[in-house]
């Protein structure tokens, strides 16, 4: 019995018998420089990419829906649970939405201490992500360096509002702890003494050939790409938009203190790393300041007990470590928001990977996805 | 212009030099790491770990059943059945106690909204924190577990 022979397709014109196959690869959910749970589906020929996928939706715990359950007071220990290592932005962003829905205003005392609050956990923030973004890349020591100093800010964070990680430190229409016996001295020391601290880590790797080899030229986005994608915070300002929304809408005492919004210019990742290198210090800047125009007086403004905010619908937006991130609450005149939406920078700025892969080799995504500054628990909510 | 290799060997090893010269300074600095689990973690006065029933002087029971913190609760973990105090059987200094306080850590986000709900201060956090378990049902916890010891037994509320 004669066997057919199997088909061999005819090569293209200017193939050679070197040329491979498409691929398709999965990377992830269990991939560690993933940064979590995010599943990245790569289309490769060889090394190249060809295309990218991303499946999230595995630490998706239907927030967005719990909310809908609770009071707007009980719904503010969640929004923690966001963006965990950001969980002091997540609670001034939904604590000034609810104080605009309810239309009361956080007394100045308030307003700097959550000032200067955010700006430590931007710091905290972006430490983390430059100690994994390193050991991606290869580089263990930053790792170790960054927690010790981000340890001194989750001590602060302790001692101030009792918790490290799922801080819950503001209240709706204020604070709801005075500050401790000793705070402005602990922010103060960790302020002199962080400033080196950052020249060590650019020791460690500014000048580095391994460092700049992997991330110079890589995942290159233009300004205009950057609009386009509707992507925000540091992801936009190296590609040289000079957009913050800390100047363009100031909110809690950032209208009160000068500092500068550090932009690159080439837009790829060496530009991301040099300009939240400088945030760090525009954040201690702005730490410094606070603290020495902190006023005296209360901190929690008169809200009621039972919060029934007026029919309508609100969005604030406030500058998160990782980008903008917006709270639209729609109320129904009842205890309970009938929907609160959450644009989250970490999900916003994810679409654009595709673009900034594209063409570049497998190890490159791990140097994108690390730029990017994801965090899987506002990417899924 | 790139610039010539020559220069490329020396800026790298010069940076490969300064890294190196960092590390080794930064290991005769004084050690910033806790000795957990061999030394006690060390915990501010406001930490919110696990939940301590607490005791007024003469050793009775300071809740009084009054659900606030239940309803307080995001979570939903708090579980109370009140009683009447009668002449008898006086558990707290007030009318009515919790015959049963249950907190189920399974659901508990440690907000401190109880805390901050308790009219009488008899719910507060303590600083315990290893719940770890190899079967959940363990984690809900009864009044016996999270009730301060008695002040003539030991002082050390935790």
């Amino acid at each position: 019995m004669a066997t057919t022979p199997p088909v061999i397709p005819p090569l293209a014109p200017n193939a050679t018998f070197l040329d491979t196959n498409e691929l398709i690869i999965n990377m992830g959910p269990q991939h560690p420089s993933t940064h979590g749970v995010l599943r990245v589906i790569l289309k490769l020929d060889g090394e190249r990419i060809l295309g990218t996928e991303c499946v999230i939706g595995y630490l998706h715990r239907g927030v967005e829906k719990i909310a809908e359950n609770r009071t707007y007071t009980q719904f503010a220990p969640y929004v923690d649970r966001m963006d965990y290592v950001a969980a002091v932005s997540n609670g001034l962003g939904y604590c000034e939405t609810i104080e605009k829905l309810l239309n009361v205003e956080a007394p100045p005392r308030a307003r700097f201490v959550r000032t200067i609050l955010t700006e430590l956990n931007r710091i905290s923030s972006h430490l983390l992500w430059l100690g994994t973004h390193a050991i991606d890349l290869g580089a263990i020591t930053p790792l170790f360096y960054c927690f010790r100093e981000r340890e001194e800010i989750l001590k602060i964070f302790e001692n101030y509002c009792g918790a490290r990680l799922t801080t819950h430190a503001f209240r709706i229409g204020g604070l709801q702890y005075e500050t401790y016996d000793g705070f402005d001295q602990q922010v103060r020391a960790f302020c002199n003494q962080f400033m080196e601290k950052i020249a060590e880590y650019e020791t460690l790797l500014t000048g580095n050939r391994i460092w700049l080899e992997r991330t110079k030229g890589v995942g290159i986005l233009t300004a205009a790409e950057a609009i386009d994608f509707s992507v925000t915070g540091p992801l936009l300002r190296a590609s040289g938009v000079k957009f913050d929304l800390r100047k363009a809408q100031p909110y809690a005492a950032y209208s009160e203190v000068d500092f500068d919004i550090p932009v690159g210019e080439n837009g790829d990742t060496f530009d991301r790393y040099v300009v939240r290198m400088e945030e760090m210090r525009q954040s201690i800047r702005i730490a410094r300041q606070c603290l020495d125009k902190l006023p005296e007086g209360p901190v929690m403004a008169k809200v009621p007990k039972i919060m029934k905010p007026p029919v309508g619908e609100v969005y604030h937006a406030i500058e998160a470590p990782k980008g903008e991130l917006g709270y639209h609450v729609v109320s129904d005149g009842s205890t309970q928001p009938y929907r609160i939406r959450v644009r989250p920078p970490s999900l916003i700025n994810l679409q654009a990977l595709d673009r900034m892969v594209r063409g570049l080799l497998v190890a490159d995504v791990v140097a994108v996805i690390g730029t990017i500054d994801i965090v899987l628990g506002e990417v899924d909510r | 212009m790139e610039p010539s290799l020559l220069k490329q060997l020396v800026e790298s090893a010069g940076a490969i030099t300064d890294g190196f010269k960092l590390t080794l300074r930064t290991m005769l600095r004084p050690t910033v790491t806790e000795d957990y689990p061999d030394e006690a973690p060390h915990f501010t006065e406001r930490y919110r770990g696990l939940h301590v029933l607490q005791r007024d002087e003469q050793g009775l029971e300071k809740c009084v059943g009054c659900f606030l913190c239940s309803a307080a609760c995001p979570a939903n973990c708090i579980y109370i059945e009140a009683a009447d105090n009668t002449a008898e059987r006086r558990i707290s200094a007030g009318e009515r106690y919790a015959e049963v306080y249950n907190i189920d850590y399974n659901r508990c986000i440690f907000c401190g909204y109880c805390v901050e709900a308790c009219p009488t201060d008899a719910i507060t956090h303590g600083h315990g924190f290893e719940l770890a378990t190899y079967n959940i049902t363990d984690l809900i916890y009864r009044k016996e577990q999270l009730l301060a010891n008695p002040p003539a037994a030991d002082n050390s509320s935790q």
